[in-house]
Parts: structure tokens; C-alpha cells; sequence
């Protein structure tokens, strides 16, 4: 409620100060200029000092740490009251067994794309016929088989089909004369969010040096899913509070919303059909992302997964826990900006995208935190500094993280890997 | 061995210097007795020059070929593989069949070139069977982009037609001389941009012929969207990938430099196009830089003082067919971003320990075969020994004749041996 009302306002004093409407509809001629530049936004330069992101990662976290249950009296829960991490809230999360159950096709006798096909290990023996199973599974159409195959990683050549089956996007021509329409509605009329939103891509996906060729599709996406409303209505049944503010449009009924930009980016090595990018996205937003940026007490929220690292992490690794947070460095204000983005900006791509296989699979964003974990794993032997941590992740690969988290289960294992490394 | 290795160079590059001091090796002048020498092209043209030119002995290493220029002037370039193809076409080599309009099925892997003035006439009658198609002129000495132009109308170049009495063109100095080719105005676009591969292709022989490929090669995006548009010809930000191009352009980015990897690359082309068709690709891009060493190893040549580190360059047409445009022997070791200097710095280190054995006072008598565990990022793409040493149980498919021969060390990917789908 009251994180609502703050973003509420701070857009409203940046349309004072900066005297922009939150909306407006554009004048005929910058319509046809827009309509003609559709496709290269990107080379615009439009001044937008001024503008200030209306919400950073941190200023989230901030608020999540900041959670309290008035529910809750300090002297029921033991393990809760040791909890030294950030996060104060005790909902329920995952320990290691149930972790180790739920992600039962993670474990070291099952065969995972990231390891098995770049060892020693003869193809044949699983890669070959991995994908001669992912083919099936498309030929035949089976949503739920799909979303059971791309546990163990989906193969590059089937993944963009495999997805697409799994959230159940086909392209419709309803679907593509929705996204059309959505276009529609950004030519006719310039919103405040347009700046914001342009600013953030161009300060991250543009220097990106994954995503920087994308620039353009980013902005056709975002910009179309700022204006679309039945996106909106799905969060009707959320019981948390949306993560964006509902903005009386001047012009009617229309309402307009303000999302902290999600990630859009690496869909953008799979789809290069601009309204199939844009329906995979909005899926992918409105079934998993969307819990990133929201305050809920469900098992895939940021909230759940901030304690649910932050429990593994001192569980698992309390002398490492324990040292930085002497030396000040929480390891949440580090991991945080990862599982906020779902690492997209932090992995390399392909590294990315075997994660985000997972998610889909499991129909859970747990596996962020996770990965979070391993990392920090795999860093131990070498954090002196959130930079080189940072540096270290581009090269890490899923394969170690995998076989990390099947062994989360033994903690001696575990130390002496993470000594190894 | 005693005594730590003596090095000179003329190319003031810290990747280049790093590397040298990173293995003790001792810096001293030309004039001293030196054992390796990373030289410029011009240097390399004095050291084995006529008038000029000196021995090296035994234990002196040079990081050019004499003449190497019959593979990286962009005329002679394709005046070897013209050679190469009318040779192979002869002998009646399957590699050289054509199909029914006569275009070569194999070797056609360089657009259609002449040199100007020389071939003006021959060009003009190509230049008439269609009218409506772009050129583009190239200055057969100069490199980084610069004196490029593309043309559509034969007025553009009409200066070259002249005869000799008011053409200063038609003079026979290197400098002067042109090829123009046919342009490739259907490139293979992501996100809507043009971009081209830079390849390093490591030789250490020619004959036999032994080279090497390394793995992290890059994309070079243009910063503005690609138009075929004939009113965007001027524009070279829209056509010319070269970095010294495309950095003064307002979009530039210093970030990442409109560099991609190979390895993006291919993720993006098995994402969205398949694993046959990029691999098909890839494939054929190992095909054409093999060929085109083929086709210069006759004339070059194999002084055994010299190996050598070439940047390909080869552009993806919207059929994924890979052209090749030129081949440059001295690559930029510039480095325009962070990440690229950390790229070069490795291609250097990765070139001098196949290059110059265990980082000892070389012999260049020695056998030229490294042992595997030095190859760091290169990849063995071509050894003409072992592949006349495997023998018809190493072919892929059955074929006539022994010119072609099996592929014997191919390509490794993670491992595993490729099975290249090459014919």
C-alpha cells in the first residue's frame, strides 16, 4: 500500500517539476515521425538528465527489509529468531531436503545439458537423445511433457518452441493484431513512462555487450506493455499489492501502468517476430516476473526468495556469512539485484537461459535463489569485493552450479568444494 | 636451452609487450641479434627484400611471410583463388564442379571481382547484365575502410576508363590500383543492423600446410539500421563494419564497442534458425578460409623463419552463405574495449606459445607440430599431414580423386569431434 502510494508520488512531483503530463495524446505529425522511426528508436537521443528512474533495486529492497508481520511475536518461531539476514519477515520457505525433492531432476544421476554434453561423456549418451526426446515432445505438442523435458535444460535449436508450447502462446491473428493495437496506442499517445522506460534500457540493455544489438525490439515491447491492460487484470487475484501504480489517465478510462522494466532482453535471442516477442514476454511477465516486484507472501516472491538465500547462506556457509556481514557487505544487498532481474544482465546468455529453462520447468523462481547460493559458493575462496564477484559470474558455468546445488544437501561436501574452487 | 629469448618489435602495443615480458623474454634493437621479431608489413618487406634484405639464422622468427600480400592484397587475393579454381577445374577435381548457371557449387565463396583499370572492359559487360546491382570500389593497398565507395552507376567510375594520356590512374603503382566488387546488399541482419566476422586464423606452414583457428572470434555491428536503400550509399555507417569507421559515428558505444562474439552469434543463429542450418554455416566458413589458403600455398612463400596471424573477414549473406571479403595480415591490436583488449592480449599469448615453443631461443628448424596442451584458445583447422596420413577411412563421404582428402583433424567443439556436413 504505502510502497504503492511512494511511487505514486514521486511520478507525480517528476511531472511538476519537469512540467510533463502523465499523459498525452501526440499531435498528428510526431504520430507519422514515430510510426516511421518504429523500428529505430534506439537512435534517438532525447535529453533525459532529468529524469530519475522512479525506483531503484535498492530503494525495493529498502522496503522489503524494512517488512514486518504484526502478526507475529518473536518468541514463536526458534529458528526464526536466529536468523541474522535482512529479511524479517518468517514466512515459509524450502529447506535443503525439500529443496533437494522438489528439484529432484537436479541430481547428480540424471543427466543435465551445461554438463553432460561438454565432458568427456560421449554424446550419444545424452545430448543425442535429449534432443531426439525435445523433438517428440514438439511434434507431439505436449505442454505438460515440455515443461517436464526442460528441467534437464532445453537444447538451443528447440528451446524457442519448447517455451512457446509451454506457456501456450500460438500465433494467433488475434494475437497479432492485439500487439498491433497495442503499437497503435503508443503512436497515438506519449506517457511520462515512455521517458522512464527509455532511460532505463539505455542505460542498461544498450551497454550491455549481449543485448545492445536488441536496443530497438526492447523499446517496442516495453513500450507496448506499459499500455496493456489485461495485463493489469491478471493481478486481480494476486493478494499482495501490484507492483505498480494506477494512473488516472487523463483521456479516459484507460489506465496506465508503472512497471519497474522487466526482462526482456534475452528473449530477444530466441523470438525475432515482434508480436510473438512481445506474447512470450507478457507470459513470462505475468506468470514469474512479475512476483519480482511485488510484496507477497508466496513461495516465488522476492521476499521468499531474499529469505530463502538468506537461510541456505547461513545454513550452509556461516563463516562466510558471518564475514561479510563484519566487513558490511550483506550478502543479500549483493545477491538481490541478481534474483531482481533474474540474472538477466549477470550471465552470460546462454548460461541464462538454461536457468530460465528451469524456472519454466519447475514453475518456480526458487532456483534464483538457488543460484545465488552457488555463487556465492563458488566465490568464496576469492570475495574481497562485490567487483570481483560480479566479474566472476559472467565465466561461471551452470554445469558447476547444478552439481553445487545436488550437493547442497552435504554440507562437508560442500565446504570442501567450495575450498577447491 | 640458455639464455632468454631477445625480442624486437616495430608495433608499440601494450598486448604485444605484455606478453613478451610476461615470459622473461629480453627486449633488445634491430641491429642486435635478435630472435623474434613481431614486425610491421612494411618492416617484413625490407627484411626480405632485394636490396635490403638480410638471413635469418637458424634461431630467428619473424611473424610475417615474405609474401604474404598474394593473400592480403585484396587483388591478388582473388587472383589466386581464380588461379586456384581454373586449376582444380582442369584436373577435373570434384571440388570445382559448377552447377547449371556456372557458378561454382564449392568455390564460389568470393563476389565477383575485378581489378581497375586493368579489367575495366570485362567489367563493364558484367556491370550491364544488371544494371540495377551496387559495386563497391576498393583500394587495393589501404585497410581500415579507408577510400571505400560504392557506386551504381558507371559514371561513378568513369575516371578508370580513361586512357593513359589523362587517367593517373592507369599507372602501375600499387597504390593507385582498384577492385570492385559486386556488392552484398542482402547481408544477414540482427536487430535490423549489418555486421561482419573478424576471424584469427593462425599459419604456421604452408607447406604442408598446417593452420590454426581461434575460437573467439567477433561480430563488428554497424551502429546505424542497414538500408539497401540507393539513398544511403554515402552513408558508410550503414555499410562499412570497420571499427575505425564506426567509432567516429554518433552511436558508437565504448562499452562493448558494437562487438559480439562468435559464440552469441551462433546461440542466436541455433535459437532462431536450427542447429543444422548454423552448424551447415559455421561448416562452410572453415571451408572457405581452408580453400583460400589452398589456393595462395603454391606461390607462397614457405620461408621457415615465418609464421603468421591473419584477421579474416567474412560477411553472412540473408541465406547464410558466408562470403569472404578479405584477409588482412597485420589485425589490429588496438583494442577499443575492455573486453577486447583482454581478447587480443590472449590471441598474442595463445599465437607465441604455438609460435615459439615452450617461450625458448626457437630453431626454426623444428617440426612445427605443438603439442595440444599449448593451443589455449586455437583450434587445429587444417593439417595437411595428418590428413594425408588418415587416409579414405577419414572421409565423410566417398569421393573421386586425391586432391580433395579427408579433413583429418577437424575442428573439435567441447570435445567432441564435429561431423562437418562439408559435402
Amino acid at each position: 500500500g504505502s510502497w504503492e502510494k511512494r511511487i505514486l508520488k514521486s511520478l507525480n512531483s517528476m511531472c511538476t517539476e519537469l512540467s510533463i503530463p502523465l499523459a498525452r495524446k501526440r499531435p498528428v505529425g510526431e504520430q507519422k515521425e514515430l510510426l516511421n522511426k518504429w523500428n529505430e528508436m534506439g537512435t534517438d537521443e532525447p535529453d533525459l538528465s532529468l529524469f530519475r528512474p522512479v525506483y531503484a533495486p535498492k530503494d525495493f529492497l529498502e522496503v522489503l527489509i524494512n517488512l514486518r508481520n504484526p502478526n507475529y511475536e518473536n518468541g514463536d518461531s526458534l529458528s526464526f529468531r536466529t536468523h541474522l539476514g535482512l529479511i524479517q519477515v518468517p514466512l515459509k520457505v524450502k529447506d535443503i531436503p525439500e529443496l533437494k525433492e522438489f528439484f529432484v531432476e537436479l541430481g547428480l544421476t540424471t543427466g543435465q545439458l551445461g554438463i553432460d554434453d561438454s565432458t568427456q561423456v560421449p554424446p550419444e549418451l545424452f545430448e543425442n537423445e535429449h534432443v531426439r526426446i525435445g523433438q517428440k515432445v514438439l511434434t507431439e505438442q505436449d505442454s505438460a511433457a515440455a515443461q517436464q523435458y526442460v528441467r534437464q535444460g532445453s537444447p538451443t535449436a528447440l528451446r524457442a518452441e519448447l517455451w512457446a508450447l509451454i506457456l501456450n502462446i500460438s500465433s494467433h491473428p488475434e494475437d497479432i493484431l492485439y500487439y498491433e493495437q497495442l503499437k497503435t496506442n503508443v503512436i497515438q499517445h506519449d506517457l511520462l513512462v515512455d521517458s522512464l522506460i527509455y532511460k532505463d534500457v539505455k542505460l542498461t540493455a544498450s551497454n550491455d555487450d549481449y543485448y545492445f544489438v536488441f536496443e530497438d525490439y526492447l523499446y517496442q515491447v516495453l513500450l507496448c506493455f506499459s499500455r496493456d491492460t489485461s495485463v493489469l487484470s491478471h493481478f486481480a487475484y494476486n493478494s499482495a499489492s501490484p507492483p505498480k501504480s494506477y494512473i488516472r489517465g487523463k483521456l479516459g478510462l484507460e489506465e496506465y501502468a508503472v512497471f519497474y522494466p522487466p526482462n526482456v532482453a534475452p528473449l530477444c535471442f530466441l523470438y525475432h517476430e515482434p508480436s510473438k516477442l512481445y506474447q512470450i514476454f507478457r507470459e513470462m511477465y505475468v506468470r514469474f516476473f512479475f512476483r519480482l516486484h511485488s510484496i507477497s507472501s508466496h513461495p516465488s516472491g522476492i521476499v521468499s526468495l531474499c529469505l530463502l538465500f538468506e537461510t541456505l547462506l547461513q545454513t550452509y556457509l556461516p563463516q562466510l556469512f558471518y564475514h561479510l556481514r563484519e566487513i558490511g557487505a550483506q550478502p543479500l544487498r549483493i545477491s538481490f539485484k541478481w534474483m531482481v532481474r533474474a540474472f538477466s544482465g549477470y550471465l552470460a546468455t546462454d548460461q541464462l537461459l538454461l536457468l530460465w529453462d528451469r524456472i519454466l520447468g519447475y514453475n518456480s523462481l526458487e532456483i534464483l535463489a538457488g543460484k545465488s547460493l552457488i555463487l556465492f559458493c563458488f566465490s568464496a575462496c576469492k570475495i574481497d569485493s562485490i567487483v570481483s564477484i560480479t566479474r566472476i559470474i559472467r565465466e561461471l558455468k551452470i554445469s558447476q552450479s547444478i552439481e553445487l546445488f545436488s550437493l547442497a544437501n552435504k554440507p562437508a561436501l560442500l565446504k570442501g568444494w567450495a575450498n577447491q574452487t | 636451452m640458455a639464455g632468454k629469448v631477445k625480442w624486437v618489435t616495430d608495433i608499440e602495443k601494450s598486448v604485444l609487450i605484455n606478453n613478451f615480458e610476461k615470459r622473461g623474454w629480453v627486449q633488445v634493437s634491430e641491429s642486435e641479434d635478435w630472435n623474434f621479431y613481431w614486425m610491421s608489413v612494411q618492416t617484413i618487406r625490407n627484411v626480405f627484400s632485394v636490396e635490403t634484405g638480410y638471413r635469418l639464422s637458424d634461431d630467428q622468427i619473424v611473424n610475417h611471410f615474405p609474401n604474404h600480400y598474394e593473400l592480403t592484397r585484396k587483388d591478388l587475393m582473388v587472383k589466386n583463388i581464380k588461379r586456384y579454381r581454373k586449376e582444380l577445374e582442369k584436373e577435373g577435381s570434384p571440388l570445382a564442379e559448377k552447377d547449371e548457371s556456372g557458378k561454382y557449387l564449392y568455390l564460389d565463396f568470393v563476389p565477383v571481382t575485378y581489378m581497375l583499370p586493368a579489367d575495366y572492359n570485362l567489367f563493364v559487360e558484367e556491370f550491364q547484365k544488371s544494371p540495377s546491382s551496387t559495386w563497391i570500389m576498393k583500394p587495393c593497398g589501404k585497410a581500415q575502410g579507408k577510400g571505400i565507395f560504392l557506386i551504381n552507376k558507371l559514371s561513378q567510375i568513369k575516371k578508370w576508363s580513361r586512357d593513359s594520356k589523362t587517367s593517373s590512374f592507369m599507372t602501375q603503382s600499387t597504390k593507385e590500383a582498384y577492385v570492385i566488387s559486386l556488392y552484398i546488399n542482402n547481408p544477414l541482419l540482427i536487430g535490423g543492423r549489418k555486421f561482419d566476422l573478424r576471424l584469427y586464423v593462425l599459419v604456421s606452414t604452408y607447406r604442408p600446410l598446417r593452420c590454426y583457428m581461434y575460437k573467439l572470434g567477433f561480430c563488428r555491428f554497424c551502429t546505424v539500421k542497414y538500408t539497401p536503400s540507393t539513398s544511403e550509399l554515402d552513408n558508410m555507417f550503414v555499410h562499412l563494419t570497420n571499427v575505425a569507421i564506426q567509432k567516429h559515428g554518433e552511436d558508437y558505444n565504448h562499452i562493448h564497442g558494437g562487438k559480439w562474439t562468435v559464440n552469441n552469434l551462433r546461440l542466436y543463429l541455433e535459437s532462431t534458425r536450427g542447429k543444422e542450418v548454423t552448424s551447415k554455416l559455421f561448416d562452410e566458413i572453415h571451408w572457405i578460409i581452408v580453400q583460400s589458403l589452398k589456393a595462395v600455398a603454391p606461390v607462397m612463400n614457405n620461408d621457415k623463419h615465418c609464421f603468421e596471424c591473419y584477421g579474416y573477414d567474412i560477411i553472412i549473406d540473408d541465406k547464410l552463405k558466408p562470403w569472404l571479403i578479405e584477409v588482412n595480415a597485420s589485425p589490429s591490436l588496438t583494442s577499443s574495449t575492455a573486453n577486447d583488449r583482454i581478447l587480443k592480449y590472449n590471441l598474442i599469448n595463445d599465437t607465441l606459445n604455438i609460435a615459439v615453443p615452450n617461450g625458448e631461443i626457437p630453431d626454426c628448424k623444428w617440426n612445427k607440430s605443438p603439442p595440444k596442451e599449448v593451443l589455449g584458445n586455437y583450434e587445429i583447422l587444417y593439417d595437411e599431414e595428418l590428413a594425408q596420413g588418415d587416409g579414405a577411412d577419414r572421409e565423410l563421404r566417398s569421393r573421386p580423386g586425391q586432391s580433395l582428402g579427408p579433413k583429418g583433424s577437424r575442428l573439435r567443439d567441447a570435445g567432441r569431434t564435429v561431423l562437418t556436413t562439408w559435402k
